[in-house]
C-alpha cells in the first residue's frame, strides 16, 4: 500500500512536469478552417467522455467502495428495471446527435473541394512526393533531407542532434496563404497517405484513382506531416512539408522554381544545337 | 436415457491412447479445450516476443536494432500471431471447456470435427512464423495485406495467405460445431433465453464467423490469383480497384474485432455476477444489446476507410452507423454496474480483471467514439492514437477477460485453487503496466506520429521511451501467469465443486476438478 502511494505520488509529480516540459499531448495547433474544427470538435467530443466517465465510474468506484462485502454488504435481488433499462438506452442517442451534428458539417465542407484557387497534384512514388501545381506550371520532386548518416545507431553517430529530423525535405511545398488549394492525390506503385495533421489533411494516394481534397492556409508558417499508409520499407522516410508565403512571397518562389527548371532545360538544348552544328 | 446404455458408452472411452498419442486423437472436449489454451498461451509469447522487439526499436529515435523491412514483418507478423493464434484460440478453448459444462451436454456436437479444428491450428502458425525464415523475410505489408504493398511481397505473403485460408477453415469447422451444440445440446428446461451469457455471446459470435470468414478467404484468394495467375482484382491497370480489397477486408475485419470482444463480454457476464453475489443485471437487455452489436458490424466497416476518399454521403453514413455502436455497448457497460449496485463484492483476481476490464475497455470504447467522427478520425487515421485505441479494447478487453476468465474457471478445470496472492500481484503489474505502456500512445497519435515507422521525429521521444519501459513490464509480468497456471495445475488448495460463494450454473454442480466426461445423461436444469 505504501509503495502504492510513492508510486502514486511519483506520478502525479511527473505529469504536470511533462506538460510543463511542453510535450505534445494534444492535436497539434490548427491552421486551417477545417482543421480548427477538426480541433473543436475533438475537444468536445473529450470533455463529454470524460463526463461520462467521471458520471458512470464515479457510481462504479461508489458501488465498489460501499458494497464491499468486508463491509458486511449484503447483496440485494434485483435484476431488472425496464425504466431505467429504457432512459440508459435513450441517453446515449441524444449525446451521439449533439456530437453528429457539428460532425456532419465538418464532413460536408471537408469533402467540397470545389472553385479552388489553384489545384496541386500529388504524386506518390516509393518513396518521395512528386508535386505538380496544375496552374503555375512548376514540377517539384521532394525527399527525405535528413543526413542519412544521422539515422542508425546512437552510438557511432552520436545523439540525433537535427532539430527537424525525419521531417524535412529538399524541397518544400510552397502554397499561398488565405488560397483555397485542391490537391489532387494519386500514387504510381503502391498505396500511401498525404498527412499534415496542422493543415486537416490525410488523404490516401492510390494508384490508378486520383481523389480530391483540400485545405487553405490561414497564416503564413511551416507545417510537417509524413506519409500515414505503410508503404513498404521507406515508409518512415517520406515526410510532407508545407511552406505557406504571402501571395507575393509565393509568386516571388515560382518565378524562382520556372527559373531553375528552364535552366536545368537549356543544356540539354544547347548541347543537341551544339552537335547539329558541328556535324 | 438408460443407465445401462450409457455405462457402455462410458467404457468405451477409456480404450483412448494415453501420453502423446492422447492428445493428436482425442475427441473429447475438455482435451480439445486445454490445446487451444496452450496454444494460445504459445501465440501468445511468440506475439509478445515480436511486440517487445518492436518496443526496443522504438525506444530511440534512429534504428538501432532491426533495419524497418524487419521491424515492417515484425509488426505485420505480430497482429496476425497476436489476432489469430492467440485472441481467437484462446475463446475458442474457453467455448470447448465451458459450452458442454454449462449447457449439460456431454461433449461437442462433432468430437472428430473438433479434433480438426485444433489439429489445423499449429500447421497455420508454422506457416506464419516459419516465414520470417523464407528469403526476404516474412510479409511486412501490415495484418491488413492492402494491396498492391502485398502483391510486391516474397513467398512469405503466400504462405500468410495460406496460413489465414487454414486458420479461417478451423474457425468455421468450430463455429459449425459450437452452434449446432449450443442449438441442439442444451439440458432440458434450457431454453434459449435462459442460457448462459457466455453461451449466448459464443453462439452469437459463431454466427459472426461464419459470415466473414468465407470473405476474407475470398479477399486473400484474390490476392493470391493477382500476384501469381495473371488476375488484375486489385489492379488498376489492369481495370481492377486497390480500395475494393479495403472493402472486401474490412467487410470481415470489422466483425472480426467484436468476433474477438463478444466472447470476453459473457465471460465478465459471468465473473461479475459471482463477486457481487447478485444476479446479472438486465439478462435480456443484454442478449439484445450482443445481437445488435453484431448486427451493425456488418454495415461500419467503412470507418477505417474515411480516409480512402469516399464520397461524403459514404462517410456521413459510415459515422452514424458507428457511433450507433456506442447505445448496445453503453448498456452492456451499464448492466455490468447495476449488477455491482447493492451487491456483496469481494475482490479475488478474477474480479480484479473483470473491473479492469470495464473500466479499461471503456476507455478504448472512447476512444473507438472520437475515432467514429470523420473530421476527427482524418486526423488520427493511422497514427498511434489508433493503435492505442485498439489494444484498449483487445488487450484490456478481450485479454484481460481471457485471463479474469482462466483465474475463474482454473479452479474447476485443474481442481485446485490458484496462488491469490500470486494472481493479485499479477493483476496489479498487468494492470499498470497496460496502462504505462498504452496511455502516452493517446498523445503520441494526436501529436500526428504515424504508426507502423521504425523511426520517428525526436519531439516523440519522451512518450516513445515511457510506452518502451510500460512494454517490457507489461511482457516479462505475463512470465508471472504463466507460472501461476503451472503451479495451479501442479496443486493447491483443493478446490469444491462449487468453487466460488457466488457462482450459479451447470458447470459448478460437477466436481472439481471436472471428470473426463459429464453430463452423460442430461442435468436437470431450473
Amino acid at each position: 500500500m505504501k509503495k502504492l502511494r510513492v508510486i502514486a505520488g511519483a506520478l502525479a509529480a511527473t505529469l504536470p512536469a511533462l506538460a510543463l516540459a511542453g510535450y505534445d499531448v494534444n492535436i497539434p495547433a490548427p491552421k486551417t478552417p477545417i482543421s480548427t474544427q477538426i480541433y473543436g470538435l475533438h475537444m468536445e467530443i473529450l470533455w463529454v467522455c470524460l463526463a461520462i466517465f467521471v458520471v458512470v465510474f464515479g457510481v462504479m468506484f461508489y458501488s465498489l467502495f460501499a458494497h464491499r462485502k468486508s463491509k458486511g454488504a449484503v447483496a440485494a435481488n434485483f435484476h431488472e428495471n425496464h425504466m431505467v433499462e429504457v432512459i440508459w438506452t435513450l441517453i446515449p442517442f441524444v449525446i451521439l446527435a449533439v456530437i453528429a451534428f457539428p460532425a456532419t458539417r465538418t464532413v460536408l465542407s471537408m469533402k467540397d473541394a470545389s472553385n479552388p484557387d489553384m489545384t496541386i497534384k500529388v504524386t506518390a512514388y516509393q518513396w518521395k512526393w512528386q508535386y505538380d501545381y496544375l496552374n503555375d506550371g512548376v514540377k517539384i520532386y521532394a525527399t527525405l533531407s535528413t543526413p542519412r548518416e544521422q539515422i542508425g545507431s546512437p552510438e557511432e553517430h552520436g545523439k540525433v542532434s537535427n532539430e527537424h529530423y525525419l521531417l524535412e525535405t529538399d524541397n518544400n511545398v510552397v502554397v499561398p496563404v488565405g488560397k483555397k488549394i485542391r490537391l489532387l492525390i494519386t500514387a504510381n506503385d503502391v498505396i500511401h497517405g498525404w498527412y499534415v495533421p496542422q493543415l486537416g489533411v490525410n488523404q490516401y494516394g492510390i494508384p490508378g484513382f486520383i481523389k480530391d481534397t483540400w485545405f487553405q492556409a490561414n497564416e503564413p508558417g511551416i507545417f510537417r506531416g509524413q506519409c500515414s499508409q505503410i508503404c513498404g520499407k521507406e515508409h518512415g522516410y517520406m515526410p510532407i512539408v508545407v511552406e505557406a508565403k504571402s501571395p507575393e512571397d509565393y509568386a516571388a518562389w515560382v518565378k524562382e522554381q520556372k527559373a531553375k527548371q528552364a535552366e536545368a532545360a537549356q543544356p540539354a538544348d544547347k548541347v543537341s544545337l551544339a552537335d547539329t552544328a558541328a556535324r | 436415457m438408460e443407465a445401462s446404455h450409457d455405462a457402455h458408452a462410458h467404457d468405451d472411452h477409456h480404450h483412448a491412447p494415453s501420453g502423446i498419442g492422447r492428445y493428436f486423437t482425442t475427441t473429447n472436449h475438455k482435451d480439445i479445450g486445454s490445446m487451444y489454451m496452450w496454444f494460445s498461451l504459445i501465440m501468445f509469447f511468440v506475439g509478445g516476443f515480436m511486440a517487445l522487439v518492436i518496443r526496443a526499436e522504438l525506444f530511440q529515435p534512429g534504428i538501432q536494432i532491426v533495419n524497418p523491412d524487419v521491424f515492417n514483418q515484425l509488426t505485420t507478423i505480430h497482429a496476425l500471431v497476436m489476432i489469430f493464434g492467440a485472441v481467437m484460440p484462446a475463446f475458442v478453448g474457453y467455448a470447448n471447456w465451458q459450452i458442454p459444462l454449462m449447457v449439460g451436454a456431454s461433449d461437442m456436437a462433432f468430437a472428430r470435427v473438433n479434433n480438426w479444428s485444433f489439429w489445423l491450428m499449429p500447421p497455420a502458425a508454422a506457416l506464419l512464423v516459419g516465414s520470417f525464415l523464407v528469403p526476404g523475410g516474412a510479409a511486412g505489408s501490415g495484418w491488413t495485406l492492402y494491396p498492391p504493398l502485398s502483391i510486391q511481397g516474397g513467398i512469405s505473403v503466400d504462405m500468410t495467405i495460406l496460413a489465414v485460408h487454414i486458420m479461417g477453415a478451423s474457425s468455421i469447422m468450430g463455429s459449425i460445431n459450437i452452434i449446432t451444440t449450443i442449438l441442439n445440446m442444451r439440458a432440458p428446461g434450457m431454453t434459449l433465453m435462459r442460457m448462459p451469457m457466455f453461451v449466448w455471446t459464443w453462439l452469437i459470435t459463431a454466427y459472426l464467423l461464419i459470415a466473414v470468414m468465407p470473405v476474407l478467404a475470398g479477399a486473400v484468394t484474390m490476392l493470391l490469383t493477382d500476384r501469381h495467375f495473371g488476375t488484375h482484382f486489385f489492379n488498376a491497370a489492369g481495370g481492377g480497384d486497390p480500395t475494393m480489397f479495403m472493402h472486401i477486408f474490412w467487410f470481415f475485419g470489422h466483425p472480426e474485432v467484436y468476433i474477438m470482444i463478444l466472447p470476453a463480454f459473457g465471460i465478465i457476464s459471468h465473473i461479475i455476477p459471482t463477486f457481487a453475489r447478485k444476479p446479472l443485471f438486465g439478462y435480456a437487455s443484454m442478449v439484445y444489446a450482443t445481437a445488435s452489436i453484431a448486427l451493425l458490424s456488418f454495415i461500419v466497416w467503412g470507418h477505417h476507410m474515411f480516409t480512402v476518399g469516399m464520397p461524403a454521403a459514404g462517410n456521413l453514413f459510415f459515422m452514424y452507423a458507428t457511433m450507433l455502436i456506442a447505445v448496445p455497448t453503453g448498456v452492456k457497460v451499464f448492466n455490468w454496474i447495476a449488477t455491482l449496485w447493492k451487491g456483496s463484492i469481494t475482490f479475488e483476481t478474477p474480479m480484479l480483471f473483470a473491473i479492469g476490464f470495464v473500466s479499461l475497455f471503456t476507455i478504448g470504447g472512447f476512444s473507438g467514439l472520437v475515432l467514429a467522427v470523420t473530421p476527427v478520425d482524418i486526423t488520427l487515421h493511422n497514427t498511434y492514437y489508433v493503435v492505442a485505441h485498439f489494444h484498449y479494447v483487445l488487450f484490456s478487453g478481450a485479454i484481460f477477460s481471457i485471463m479474469g476468465g482462466a483465474y475463474y474457471w482454473l479452479p474447476k478445470w485443474t481442481g485446485h485453487m490458484y496462488d491469490e496472492t500470486l494472481g493479485k500481484v499479477h493483476f496489479w503489474l498487468t494492470a499498470i503496466s497496460f496502462n504505462i505502456t498504452f496511455f502516452p500512445q493517446h498523445f503520441l497519435g494526436l501529436a500526428g506520429m504515424p504508426r507502423r515507422i521504425p523511426d520517428y521525429a525526436p519531439q516523440f521521444t519522451e512518450f516513445n521511451q515511457i510506452s518502451s519501459i510500460g512494454a517490457f513490464l507489461l511482457g516479462f509480468s505475463q512470465l508471472l501467469f504463466l507460472y501461476v497456471v503451472i503451479k495451479c495445475i501442479r496443486g493447491g488448495v483443493k478446490a469444491e465443486a462449487k468453487a466460488w460463494e457466488g457462482a450459479e450454473g451447470l458447470e459448478w454442480t460437477v466436481p472439481s476438478p471436472a471428470p473426463y466426461h459429464t453430463f452423460e445423461t442430461p442435468p436437470a436444469f431450473h
